[in-house]
């Protein structure tokens, strides 16, 4: 079991598999918002959903607007259960996650890529500012 | 971050949910941008007002927010999609999503302005800090009137309203609104299109909070305003410095990196439609309009987005009436970015003055553009 600290932005816990990109995602123009699934054929996420995954991603990117696309996919059900941003969290995220209750942390010296892979089932405790890892 | 006891309160619930969520996005944005505490506001500017721009998510999400709650703040609204005062043929779902989302912020007491030029139009604070979510708002207030403001998003300017309060980071610190980076002049800038493709370029080249600009010694209202909204429309920089500092890096805005900012937003060689507007004309610019054109009619249909205000103020009645005479038709509480008034199906082309309209255009409207300044488009298309 590995733990690792990270930084709160905002608060909850979260327990699930992760779905790990080092491609940053553009809320309003790749996600398809209804069904959760990443859209944008060039991202090597392409096909998957988002619903009831960790999401481990560097930071949204594009209008500030996106940050109601988190909205949209908490409304619609299919919302990931937490983020973990590995470069330093963006307002895009920050804000989308804020109106949406979606637990989100950054960690800048996660070299995720190194040590999960998709489907890796972790705990996210963001108030106490820790990422449980139970298989590495 | 350091908490008073008040906001604690608010955070955890206290005086209800739409200041518990007001509070949660500022902390959440606070801690991302490495904030210590939060700072008092006098004024907010809301953006996300067109149908078109934050689309259903955002008129649920508004339409979901505790309305015992209002602002604490004076607050003004950016443009939304239309003008409604006049026959359009858009569809029922819009005009009545529209209506929702002016709804959701006239109940929280946010003053329905449609404009996204406070600083022509009120009154603004003489100093201090406020949070301006419109880019060429935000930009012209740091720069040009020297009254803070981070480069808000609708969704945090809306959470500043509620609380009066932002979180301290960037552009409210003093130290960081010194640039580190300038650009060195390095060809003549005259017209407001050439003001604006300079903004455009040092927006979409410099990723800091703000940039320095070198040789400028003096800007009027039109040029100034036209270098906020290009340099707010491409990138993160939320403030523009044409004093002198020496220590800054330099950049070159040459001929070359003038014309090529310039075919990237100049894809037509001429327009079906004339476009004045983003950032909506002000006194002065319809003033300048009315001037030039003389007694000349426009030759193409001729759309002009201007603040009701401004459009019915006494202050403008000649000059409103002159345009109109010349063929200009007003468009009152919108603007052209994002708007579902000038669409593909109607217009190949448009011409512009502005790099805001012309860059929205070619992105979100599909449609090229002719870019001319004010006084050419006029040569070009009165008579």
């Amino acid at each position: 079991m590995i733990e690792i600290k990270c930084r709160k932005i905002v608060g909850g816990k979260a327990k699930g598999q992760v779905l790990i990109t080092t491609q940053p995602l553009n809320m309003l123009s790749m996600i398809d918002n209804v069904s959760g699934v990443i859209k944008d054929e060039k991202h090597e996420l392409f096909k998957k959903t988002l619903k009831n995954k960790i999401l481990i991603f560097p930071n949204s990117v594009g209008s500030s607007v996106g940050a109601y696309a988190f909205y949209s996919l908490k409304v619609n059900g299919v919302n990931p259960l937490a983020i973990i941003c590995t470069h330093k969290c963006d307002t895009i995220t920050a804000s989308g996650c804020a109106i949406s209750d979606i637990p989100l942390v950054d960690n800048l010296n996660f070299k995720t890529e190194l040590m999960i892979e998709n489907g890796t089932e972790i705990f996210l405790d963001a108030d106490n500012e820790k990422i449980v890892i139970n298989k590495v | 971050m350091d908490l008073t006891k008040e906001e604690e309160n608010a955070l955890n619930g206290k005086y209800g949910s739409g200041l518990e969520k007001a509070y949660k996005i500022l902390e959440a944005i606070g801690k991302a941008n490495n904030a210590t505490k939060f700072i008092p506001i006098k004024w907010a500017h809301i953006s996300g007002v067109n149908f078109n721009t934050i689309g259903e998510a955002g008129v649920k999400f508004l339409k979901d927010l505790d309305k015992n709650t209002s602002v604490s703040v004076t607050t003004t609204l950016n443009p939304m999609g239309y003008d409604s005062r006049l026959d359009n043929d858009l569809s029922a779902n819009f005009k009545e999503k529209q209506r929702d989302i002016i709804n959701s912020y006239t109940q929280l007491g946010v003053n329905p302005t449609f404009t996204c030029i406070p600083y022509e139009i009120f009154d603004l604070p003489k100093e201090g800090n406020v949070s301006f979510a419109e880019s060429n708002a935000a930009v012209f207030s740091n720069s040009i009137l020297g009254i803070k403001t981070n480069k808000e998003s609708a969704i945090s300017a809306l959470a500043s309203a509620l609380t009066g309060k932002v979180p301290y980071s960037d552009l409210l610190i003093d130290e960081m609104r010194k640039p580190r980076i300038k650009i060195k002049l390095e060809t003549k800038v005259e017209s407001e299109t050439d003001y604006g493709l300079l903004g455009y370029f040092a927006g979409k080249t410099i990723n800091e909070n703000s940039v320095g600009i070198e040789k400028i010694k003096d800007l009027n209202l039109m040029n100034g305003k036209a270098l906020s909204a290009g340099l707010g429309t491409s990138g993160m920089c939320g403030m523009f410095s044409i004093k002198n500092h020496n220590n800054a890096e330099l950049i070159s805005f040459g001929k070359e990196e003038m014309n090529k900012t310039r075919e990237e937003l100049d894809t037509a060689e001429k327009g079906e439609l004339i476009v004045f507007g983003s950032p909506q004309l002000g006194h002065t610019e319809l003033d300048n309009l009315s001037k030039i054109t003389k007694d000349k009619t426009f030759k193409k249909k001729c759309m002009i987005f201007c603040p009701r205000i401004v459009s019915e103020s006494v202050r403008n009645r000649e000059i409103i009436l002159k345009l109109q005479k010349a063929g200009a038709e007003i468009i009152c509480d919108a603007c052209t970015c994002l708007t579902p008034l000038i669409t593909r199906d109607n217009y190949d082309s448009i011409v512009t003055n502005s790099i805001k309209c012309a860059y929205y255009m070619k992105k979100s409207n599909k449609i090229d553009v002719a870019l001319k300044d004010m006084r050419t488009i006029v040569t070009e298309y009165c008579e």
